[in-house]
């Protein structure tokens, strides 16, 4: 099993901590992972995106160029990458922001109204969260407990962000 | 027979390779004796640049590095980390201190290491054969401003004293000179408070030294102590001008 | 087994540096390694040691030569420009046999270049990089985990040679997260004593002096010569990884992150039925040329083909081991591109003769 994923959105979106969310968890189920962000002038507010290797073998190369799964946060990233992904891959898109379909047919598009189910689990800032739970559904690549568990893990020094947080991967995790 | 004078223990027995009349050999005698007296006590690790003093290490009988051009402050800083309770000291001539290693200087300055420079300021680059200095004065001629330093053609002199009086992490910053015997042992006196002010914590001392150089000046050991007196004093007056 | 945790490659660097002994670091701000730095200055002052954020990369590396002359386990890290201006200071190092390590995170050049990960300091790194007649043990981690066993080991292995150790990374190294296991914290009393160390101890006859002059043509000679022997020594710290390369017709190699990509392209050709193979140096000083040679006199072994991050580099030593034995080829992408594993492939069945 090797899954590669690549995040993208505008900065602030937490597209960065959505892959390192993963990576913890992969760590946690024992497999391997690599986390590998886009780094430089573009981390100064414009768009952001981080690749993600999950493998129950040693990672081989860390960047991905048609990943098995797109999760676009905003539109210039959808456009971005759209492309890359792999016929039969999975798109998870943030429809809160995105408003237009994609026309791609070979792959399984998921629209994800991220924003809105975040703000009703407390916070807008969960979006990412949101999709973190809608990506577990959809992939089945960890158990949907093991990942609540890395949740309370990540945010064990903020304990008060963890019933949101775990909320907000609950919403996400049933929307699709 | 009764002993009148003795070299100070902290000098080897190695004989200088210093021109004659060059005032680098006394300052390295009242350097060896203001560390000497100290008491010997803390341990003591030199640092030698490049320049005419690059076999420094061949004279001070202590611990010694020889740094690359003008990072003796940044060699006796990362000295000093590994033994912040040992006596470090830096002996860097004008190229080496006040041109290619001016940020070293000023950022050991500024960061009030605990080390102490003696700066030996002779107005000329002696061991690569007499080039224009920063320090050179406007008038005084060198290989490479052979119709004499214009301020228009090669800028001014630095006064490196003034500049770093001015920052928060100097502690003791004198100019001294050796070209009698009453400006000798004043020398030594500021050589031996910097120390003792390193030897306080109290952060950053640095004395510099007035100095000949009849070889590349092109003067007798007589008349090069005269121009000290008359002509670099004048642009580089004596005095203390930071203690803390 | 300790506990595997996740950390960025720039960190677990420092990490692994700090347990294995390194208590001085100086630092100058350049990206992609300003997390050593950065973790450093955190770091250091809880374990007793001391951070400076030098003035110049020129400052810290003469630094790093103080500490280390001082007895202390320096280290210093940059990336590629910054480590231009560190030459003259490791030419120093390795004049005035001092060990100290220095990691480069290598981005992409000439000039200032561009910040995304490069492999075009190799040159630099292996044939000397400052002046004079010297050389560093220069490792070529592929992932973060290798990085931090060798950081960990890297004083120890500077202090055995009295060497400056040089670990060659890259932007994605630095940057990139993978989970890890870090080492024990070392015992600092057990490093051995520095009995050549100007820590102010000595005096008179038994004073020590850390110099790299030696004005008589005989004397530097007969340093250089001693240099010379010491590499020779150094050869027994060769270190190579070799994947599917037993059958191979095709030998692909690459080191660092380069090597990871092979080493996909090499399973990808394989499903495609070419028998394919890796080696990957993980020392690039010495360069394990022997196991180059091995394979080069393999019957079965029709070509190499190197893969870098560069014009063209490791390429040529390459060269010089296989010794015109099999033909090799290049595939390099600069400027902070890198190639897929995809794209690997299909240089590579261009290539295959």
């Amino acid at each position: 099993m090797t899954e590669k994923i690549i995040i993208a959105g505008f900065g602030g979106q937490g597209v960065l901590s959505l892959g390192q969310f993963l990576a913890y968890a992969a760590m946690y189920e024992n497999q391997e992972a690599t986390w590998l962000p886009s780094y430089g002038p573009e981390m100064r507010g414009g768009t952001a995106n981080c690749s993600l290797v999950i493998s129950d073998k040693p990672v081989a190369s860390p960047i991905i160029e048609t990943p098995d799964c797109l999760i676009a946060l905003n539109k210039p990233s959808l456009d971005k990458f759209i492309n890359n992904v792999r016929p039969g891959g999975t798109v998870i898109i943030n429809s809160s922001i995105i408003h237009d379909k994609i026309e791609r047919t070979d792959v399984k598009a998921v629209y994800l109204e991220a924003n809105e189910i975040a703000a009703k689990a407390g916070s807008v800032k969960t979006a990412n969260v949101v999709v973190l739970g809608a990506y577990i559904a959809l992939s089945g690549l960890f158990p949907k407990e093991s990942v609540k568990g890395t949740i309370a893990k990540i945010f064990k020094k903020k304990p008060d962000v963890i019933p949101m947080n775990l909320n907000a991967f609950e919403l996400g995790y049933t929307a699709v | 027979m009764q002993k009148v004078f003795q070299k100070s223990a902290l000098l080897t027995d190695t004989p200088f390779h210093y021109c004659p009349g060059c005032t680098h050999g006394i300052s390295h005698r009242i350097t060896a004796e203001a560390l000497e007296e100290l008491g010997g006590k803390q341990g003591i690790i030199g640092v030698a640049p490049v320049g005419c003093a690059v076999f420094a290490y061949n004279y001070f009988n202590c611990d010694i590095q020889q740094a690359a051009h003008g990072r003796a402050p940044a060699v006796a800083s990362g000295i000093k980390r590994v033994c912040p309770d040992k006596i470090v000291f830096a002996y860097q001539g004008d190229g080496d201190l006040a041109s290619i290693g001016m940020a070293e200087t000023v950022h050991a300055a500024a960061r009030g290491e605990n080390i102490t420079i003696i700066f030996i300021n002779n107005a000329i680059y002696g061991m690569t054969g007499g080039q224009m200095a920063p320090t050179t004065l406007i008038g005084q001629k060198s290989t490479t401003s052979q119709g004499g330093r214009t301020a228009a053609l090669q800028g001014n002199p630095i006064r490196i004293c003034e500049m770093l009086a001015t920052l928060d992490g100097a502690s003791y910053i004198a100019r001294v000179s050796l070209h009698d015997l009453k400006s000798v042992v004043a020398a030594k006196k500021a050589v031996k408070k910097a120390f003792d002010y390193q030897v306080a914590g109290k952060g950053f001392s640095l004395v510099e030294i007035l100095s000949t150089c009849p070889t590349n000046w092109g003067m007798t050991p007589e008349n090069s102590m005269e121009y000290v007196k008359n002509e670099m004093t004048k642009v580089y007056p004596l005095g203390v001008f930071k203690e803390v | 087994m300790s506990e595997r945790i996740l950390m960025k490659g720039n960190e677990a660097v420092a990490e692994a540096a700090v347990r294995g002994g390194c208590r001085y670091f100086f630092g100058y701000p350049i990206t992609p390694q300003n997390e050593i730095p950065e973790y450093m200055s955190k770091r250091l002052p809880e374990v007793g040691g001391a951070f400076i954020q030098a003035e110049s990369e020129v400052s810290a590396i003469n630094m790093v030569y103080g500490a280390a002359g001082a007895g202390g386990r320096a280290m210093t890290s940059s990336s590629s420009p910054g480590i231009s201006l560190k030459q003259e200071g490791i030419s120093y190092i390795a004049g005035a046999e001092l060990p100290c390590v220095i990691v480069n995170m290598v981005r992409s050049g000439p000039g200032l270049g561009g910040i995304l990960p490069s492999q075009g300091d190799y040159f630099q790194s292996v044939k000397g990089g400052g002046h004079g007649d010297y050389r560093m043990l220069v490792y070529g981690p592929a992932s973060i985990q290798e990085a931090v066993d060798i950081t960990y080991k890297a004083f120890e292995k500077a202090e055995k040679y009295r060497i400056p150790v040089m670990i060659l990374g890259d932007g994605v190294l630095g940057q990139m997260m993978e989970p890890v296991v870090l080492p024990e914290m070392t015992d600092i009393a057990s490093i051995p004593v520095k009995e050549w160390a100007t820590d102010g101890t000595k005096s008179g006859k038994d004073r020590r002096i850390i110099n790299s002059l030696y004005i008589e043509a005989d004397v530097l000679e007969g340093m250089n010569n001693k240099f010379a022997a010491l590499y020779e020594r150094m050869k027994a710290e060769t270190a190579c990884e070799t994947y599917l390369a037993d059958d191979a017709e095709i030998i692909l190699t690459a080191f660092g992150i380069t090597a990871r990509i092979a080493k996909s392209a090499v399973d990808i050709l394989r499903e495609s039925g070419v028998k394919a193979g890796l080696i990957r140096p993980i020392t690039l000083y010495p360069f394990p040329s022997d196991i180059y040679a091995q394979y080069a006199a393999k019957k079965t072994v029709k070509q190499f083909i190197t893969l870098e991050l560069n014009l063209g580099q490791m390429v040529e030593d390459v060269r010089l081991a296989v010794n015109g034995a099999k033909p090799v080829d290049f595939y390099g992408r600069s400027g902070g591109n890198i190639m897929s594993p995809e794209e690997t492939v299909q240089q590579v069945l261009k290539k295959i003769k």
